[in-house]
């Protein structure tokens, strides 16, 4: 189980004063104090990890996040930002000692301008409500976390969320105008706005994948951009990890960038084709799914020539969807994966590395001896073009040492995954899931300069602390 | 000048000047030295010594090089495997007057980028690493060599666009991407400024993944009047088809013509390079920052002022001005980029040294940005005066 720092007792104390305090600054309804209420804000996603905090507050208005902001911080009082608390890397973990502010009241649509191609929205909108209200004219917003029907932008801004069609588009950090920000003193700043790459310092770029340690994020100006006329699928199975992760290199060496590019393992083929009855090949090793996007016409083209590279490769099977139905059978099967796995396993850890492309063969190979190991089954997806892995480990919450196993298998792939040249999080975050990893990611040093960057937003540290950096390196911070 | 020929040189002369408190000039070359401020500082630690590719990666997308290679060295090296810069970065040796090619570490620091930023995003988009020595010394690292990551403080964006006040870039990793087998352009004779502001966003708002759209406002070449232009990189079919989707669906907004691969690169060269402007050497040049259907308004609060020569491009977001360096000229230039941003991006060190050669932050920001500052560079002593006096 991770550590947590100390509450602190003057703050434990105070507890009635401060839950009165805060009913004095919001309406009624936006304070929640009694047990029973606040116990769905125990836990995020990561649902392995749980701790009551102080209180709620769900403001409406960026004005009543400055007051509560304000008042926390004279009162030295810790806070913890959430969104939809969809963070897999518990991100939105609470504090015993401190006041989680939620923001999914604040989730109205300020603005659509289609001419210069913006929207202005709270940080409570949930990420598919952005292309829900632009699709009607064509338009959507492109970062598209697995997990976007209930996460929202301002939790997308925080952790810099990526999804499966960032390799043509970007990440959020790369579809960003501008943010409402909110210092831990209460004041609010404007940053960016409606205009490309502002002069000065880059804050906007330094916010984004903050993890809510420099402050919050209120209102976000994403960029809209006009869809394309279509997009279509294929998938092509292979009868090694090597051969696929040779005919990945093949399609980005021809020169075509498909939208999407993913990869799956034998264990995820089977979990996922048992769940969504996919047609997907039981007898592959590995299998990619590859979308491209244009008119018909033009999807023809590229799957085509899709489809020679890949025939170079000696495929098991390939299937060129023929219409927009088949494509979505072909998605069907990779977007339930991670229930597919949740299906044949009590639980299971979604892990989050990025690796160099080339190194996927041996690190699959080192992820299958790990898995032996430990004893442990897991299921990889992996997109393929931008090197991100996601093992999803089988264990049982139920049995400790299941636990404290998958953990421990789940730490190592990290350390894999810099090992080979690549980092400890693509798109999840380091909340406290992989706070203790940093060292092997970052020397001292560096870390320290980061934690210095931090006090320069947030000197009492009272902003999600305990995430992202290993708390015995804090010590310096608070002495 | 002190120019190590590594990185453990350039670190302990950051560590000597910082044990003096001895303020340094930072640069590669020194090709944006006519660029914002002029530093304040007696010796120049150039980083022209660290030179070459330490690892690409094609099918990765990925390449790191020393901070001091010349861009036009990592552009050959791209495209030796048919890949290029995605940010399209802008060659600006005439418009500055120097003979030498900037370097990755001067482009990356100024984050400068091309035409191709309104759709596949600017320089600071694709830094996917950096090492840099802080100013008391210290060599760090951010970000590493993969396309997804947020492991940690994104340094990497903080220090791009610093102009080496945050520390001195050591070594960079930059995405890439394949180049377009082809590539051709739509242009539309239009009537005015906000006609082709309109064109520009109309083609942006098709779907057909326009990857330059600029405004020529007095012509270019032989093409006379209001000249709005689209590009198209893509697979040849595709070019061909888009073209001419966006030629029939743009038929309302002005005179068209087609331009093939060949004119067409010749002139997005042209605008990258801001190019049409042709300043006199003793004129200023301004870049400003926009919502696009803010130009039109701006350039003309300009044009009533002085004489403004115009360009557009990102689809009228970025303005690109010349003309007198007169500080009347620059108030004007400040009042024009308001709700956006602006810098003078190249003008005689008395203007520099006389003017906000960038907007203004708000109090709460500027007052981070001294602590994150001092954190970074606790002498002060990195290209200090670069960007705010």
């Amino acid at each position: 189980m991770i550590s947590l720092p100390e509450p602190k007792p003057e703050i434990l104390a105070r507890r009635a004063s401060i839950l009165a305090d805060l009913a004095r600054l919001l309406p009624a309804d936006a304070v929640i104090g009694e047990d029973i209420r606040l116990r769905p804000y125990e836990t995020d996603g990561l649902s392995a990890y749980r701790q009551m905090p102080l209180a709620v507050v769900l403001p409406r208005t960026t004005q009543e996040v400055a007051e509560v902001l304000r008042y926390c911080h004279a009162n030295g009082i810790r806070v913890v930002p959430r969104g939809a608390g969809t963070s897999l890397s518990g991100g939105a973990l609470p504090l015993a000692d401190a006041v989680v502010i939620g923001l999914m009241r604040m989730n109205r649509i300020r603005e659509i301008n289609f001419e210069d191609r913006y929207a202005v929205v709270e940080a409570g909108v949930t990420n598919i409500g952005i292309t829900k209200a632009v699709e009607g004219e064509g338009f959507f917003y492109a970062p598209d976390p697995s997990s976007q029907l209930a996460c929202m932008i301002g939790g997308n801004v925080m952790m810099n969320s990526g999804g499966a069609h960032c390799l043509k588009y970007g990440v959020t950090a790369n579809n960003l105008l501008g943010v409402t920000f909110v210092t831990i003193e209460g004041e609010v700043v404007e940053i960016g706005g409606t205009h490309l790459d502002a002069a000065g310092y880059d804050w906007l770029g330094l916010i984004t994948g903050s993890e809510g340690q420099l402050g919050l994020v209120t209102e976000v100006t994403v960029r809209i951009l006009r869809g394309p006329e279509g997009a279509r699928a294929m998938l092509a199975a292979f009868d090694s990890v090597e051969v696929a992760g040779q005919a990945v290199d093949a399609i980005i060496g021809a020169g075509v960038i498909p939208v999407a590019l993913e990869f799956m393992d034998k264990p995820c083929i089977h979990a996922c084709e048992a769940f969504a009855h996919a047609g997907y090949p039981l007898d592959a090793e590995a299998m990619l799914i590859i979308e491209v996007e244009g008119s018909v016409a033009e999807q023809d083209m590229l799957l085509g020539r899709i489809r020679d590279i890949c025939a170079q490769f000696k495929p098991i099977s390939m299937k060129l969807a023929e219409s927009a139905e088949q494509s979505l059978a072909i998605w069907k099967g990779r977007k339930g994966a991670f229930g597919a796995v949740g299906r044949i396993s009590p639980d299971y850890l979604c892990m989050d590395g990025t690796i160099p492309t080339g190194e996927l063969p041996f690190v699959l190979k080192r992820i299958g001896e790990l898995s032996t190991q430990y004893g442990l089954g897991v299921a990889n997806v992996f997109h393929a073009g931008d090197g991100n892995l996601h093992p999803l480990i089988m264990f049982d919450a139920n049995d400790a040492e299941s636990f404290r196993k998958a953990e421990a298998f789940g730490a190592d792939i990290l350390k894999l995954c810099v090992e080979v040249g690549g980092c400890l999080t693509g798109e999840h975050g380091v909340g406290v899931e992989k706070r203790d990893l940093m060292t092997s990611q970052f020397t001292a040093r560096e870390l320290d300069l980061q934690r210095d960057i931090k006090s320069a937003f947030d000197p009492g540290w009272l902003l999600n602390t305990a995430k992202v950096f290993p708390l015995e390196g804090n010590a310096r911070i608070a002495a | 000048m002190i120019a190590p020929s590594d990185e453990a040189g350039v670190a302990e002369a950051v560590r000597a000047a910082h044990a003096a408190r001895e303020p340094l000039s930072i640069e590669g070359r020194g090709t944006k030295r006519a660029m914002l401020r002029p530093v304040q500082a007696a010796r120049t630690l150039s980083t022209r010594g660290l030179t070459g590719i330490t690892l690409y990666r094609p099918t990765e997308l990925a390449i790191s090089a020393r901070a001091g290679t010349p861009i036009p060295e990592i552009e050959a090296a791209l495209a030796e495997h048919n890949q290029q810069l995605i940010a399209e970065p802008p060659e600006l040796r005439a418009l500055f007057g120097v003979e030498e090619a900037a370097t990755l570490g001067g482009m990356v620091g100024a984050n400068l980028s091309g035409p191709r930023r309104i759709t596949w995003g600017a320089m600071r988009d694709h830094v996917l690493g950096i090492r840099a020595v802080n100013g008391a010394g210290e060599v760090f690292r951010s970000g590493g060599r993969v396309l997804k990551n947020v492991t940690g403080l994104d340094l990497c964006k903080l220090l791009t666009g610093a102009h080496g006040t945050l520390g001195v870039l050591t070594e960079i990793t930059l995405k890439v991407l394949p180049r377009a087998e082809s590539s051709g352009s739509l242009v539309l004779r239009v009537a005015d400024i906000a006609a082709g502001v309109r064109a520009l966003s109309a083609a942006l708002g098709t779907p057909y993944g326009v990857s330059g759209a600029a405004l020529l406002p007095e012509g270019h070449g032989a093409m006379q009047g209001c000249l709005a232009i689209a590009r198209i990189e893509d697979f040849a079919e595709s070019v061909t088809y888009r073209l001419d989707r966006l030629r029939t669906e743009l038929a309302a907004q002005g005179e068209a013509a087609l331009l093939g691969r060949e004119a067409s690169e010749a002139l997005w060269r042209d605008i990258r390079d801001a190019a049409p402007l042709n300043p006199a050497p003793e004129e200023a040049v301004w870049r400003l920052s926009l919502a696009p259907s803010r130009a039109p308004a701006a350039c003309a609060e300009l044009r009533a002022v002085f004489d403004a020569r115009l360009l557009l491009d990102w689809g009228g977001g970025l303005v690109w001005v010349a003309g007198p360096a007169t500080e009347a000229a620059h108030g004007a230039v400040m009042q024009a980029a308001a709700g956006g941003s602006f810098t003078l991006f190249r003008g005689p060190d008395a203007l520099r040294a006389a003017v906000p050669v960038l907007p203004a932050e708000p109090l709460p920001l500027a007052a981070i940005g001294a602590r994150v500052k001092s954190v970074l560079d606790p002498a002060g002593i990195l290209n200090p005066g670069r960007l705010r006096a």
